[in-house]
């Protein structure tokens, strides 16, 4: 569904951030990308969608080329790729209403989307959402307004809304608590079967990765270290993704607690 | 003992002191006694004439006790016409600039617009603030004529390089990762604009451009100085006349103008954020 061929990203700096990576991802497969800081995580996930323009290499969605296409493709294309970001990344003085229309803006003309007169449906499945994930209350609520794992949710229904067919999404629990991040971690993965999306999914928690993905990339310095299913990660993984240090306590099974997502304990 | 146990040995008891700015000795103090020097040669430059320092106290002191009995009356009508005059330029220069100024802006913000696009816009914004508004009044009323008509024109350049530049800076700072997500749901051009920049820099945007107004305003008051129109024009004509009760009321007019815009803006300001 996904294919990177000879992904290749180097900055004006000369940092080679991505060497060639090589990566085929199949529907629905919920893939964690792992891996120190500066080995280019984020960079890879930019590249599919083109938030960074790759330097050389290509990445196949679907039938679609996505590097060569021009401006009026390349936002069609974005459409079929939801991105949920680090931070949350919403627009603070909107609403959350706005901030999971605004999903929709691909699909929509610029008067509509100015006057915020969406399509019926559009509106319904905002509110859909937004009941799924407990926060239809807050719909009226400035983006503000709300806690991280609240507005991680209305990212996770931004991205969603677009009806995508792959979600990217970088560090969605880097600034949660180790509750809430499994919760949004949950809420990801669930979704992502409900609907039969593939997603990469940048994470620095090792464990909290395991936990959830059916498959492991590790990425080092720009190149493909790893890739594999969670068990496989041992510490001599670890240590070729990382470097050396103590992994033991890291990839220790850590039992799912039964922590279902209630809206009402986090709200 | 290591190499690092004497460094730590040697430090300990040892005065500590931020490091001066300027790090040469010399530097420091030959840039120090340097501009006391030129102070002191600056101000010996100045001449005072004190007979003639003398002899205006009177004619200062008349124009300061006219504060005390303003004469809104006499002139009243073109005290009036005067400052309907002010504020149709104000308004109608405040909302022109302001309205130009916002795509100047844009173009001027490097995170948004290209490179060529972003060099028009600063040049535009450069050009605006270089020239002071009195030597625009002077030249748009030797083309125009007296009146209200250059005043606004002039009100209208000046708003432009304050407003785009400031809000072009704004615009800058903003958070890119709000402008990336609404980026990459497909969004236009415009409507990534419209989602993502906009909200950022709205209050910003609504700050300054009540504060552009009331600038404007005290600016309407100087440009009739030259002859441009407006209150300015009205006080122009007081001070030929020596009538100082009238200036005095015309000053306290705009005085209580300009207070009352403080007032709101402020208020307005405080609502936005």
């Amino acid at each position: 569904m996904l294919r990177l061929d000879k992904l290749t990203k180097t900055y004006k700096t000369g940092d080679q951030a991505l060497k060639a990576v090589e990566l085929e991802i199949p529907q629905g497969q919920v893939v964690a990308l792992i891996g120190p800081s500066g080995a280019g995580k984020s960079t890879l996930i930019r590249c599919i969608n083109r938030l960074v323009e790759p330097t050389s290499g290509k990445v196949w969605l679907g039938d679609t080329e996505l590097t060569e296409l021009g401006a009026g493709a390349l936002r069609r294309e974005r459409r079929r790729m939801g991105m949920i970001f680090q931070e949350y990344a919403l627009v603070e003085r909107l609403t959350v209403m706005e901030n999971v229309l605004s999903g929709r803006l691909g699909y929509v003309g610029f008067w509509r989307s100015l006057t915020r007169r969406f399509p019926q449906k559009d509106v319904d499945e905002a509110f859909r959402l937004l009941d799924r994930v407990g926060l239809v209350h807050m719909a009226d609520k400035r983006a503000d307004e709300l806690s991280g794992g609240q507005r991680q949710r209305v990212g996770i229904c931004r991205a969603l809304i677009q009806d995508p067919a792959l979600l990217l999404v970088d560090e969605p629990t880097a600034s949660l608590d180790p509750k809430t991040s499994r919760q949004i971690m949950r809420l990801i993965c669930e979704l992502c079967a409900e609907r039969g999306l593939a997603a990469i999914i940048n994470i620095h928690d090792v464990a909290l990765a395991q936990m959830f993905v059916a498959r492991v990339i590790g990425l080092r310095a720009g190149a493909v270290e790893f890739d594999g299913p969670p068990d496989a990660l041992t510490p001599d993984v670890l240590t070729t993704i990382y470097g050396e240090e103590d992994w033991v306590a890291t990839i220790d099974k850590v039992e799912d607690e039964e922590d279902t997502l209630d809206p009402e304990a986090v709200a | 003992m290591t190499a690092a146990d004497t460094e730590i040995d040697s430090l300990l008891g040892r005065k500590w002191r931020k490091p001066p700015m300027i790090r040469r000795r010399w530097l420091r103090w030959a840039i120090g006694l340097g501009f006391v020097a030129y102070l002191i040669a600056a101000f010996a430059t100045i001449e005072v004439n004190w007979s003639r320092v003398y002899e205006g106290l009177d004619r200062g002191g008349a124009f300061v006790m006219a504060f005390t009995s303003p004469d809104f009356t006499s002139r009243g009508s073109d005290i009036w016409a005067g400052m309907l005059e002010s504020v149709v330029m104000t308004v109608a220069a405040s909302v022109v600039g302001i309205l130009i100024s916002i795509p100047i802006a844009l173009g001027a913000a490097r995170n948004i617009a290209p490179l060529p696009v972003y060099m028009i816009c600063r040049g535009i914004i450069a050009v605006s603030r270089a020239l002071q508004e009195i030597i625009v009044a002077i030249l748009l009323v030797a083309i125009f004529g007296f009146g209200p008509l250059a005043g606004f024109l002039t009100l209208s350049f000046a708003t432009i390089g304050f407003l785009s530049k400031l809000l072009a800076e704004d615009i800058e700072s903003m958070s890119r990762a709000q402008g990336e997500a609404v980026r990459a749901t497909g969004s236009r051009w415009a409507q990534w604009i419209n989602y993502g920049v906009q909200p950022q820099v709205m209050p910003r945007l609504i700050g300054l451009s009540i504060y552009r107004v009331d600038i404007n305003f005290r600016e309407s008051a100087i440009l009739g100085l030259v002859g441009a129109g407006g209150i300015g024009a009205t006080l122009n004509t007081a001070f030929d006349r020596y009538e100082y009760d009238t200036a005095a009321a015309i000053l306290i007019i705009i005085i209580a103008v300009v207070m009352a815009l403080e007032y709101i803006s402020g208020i307005v300001r405080a609502r936005v954020q």
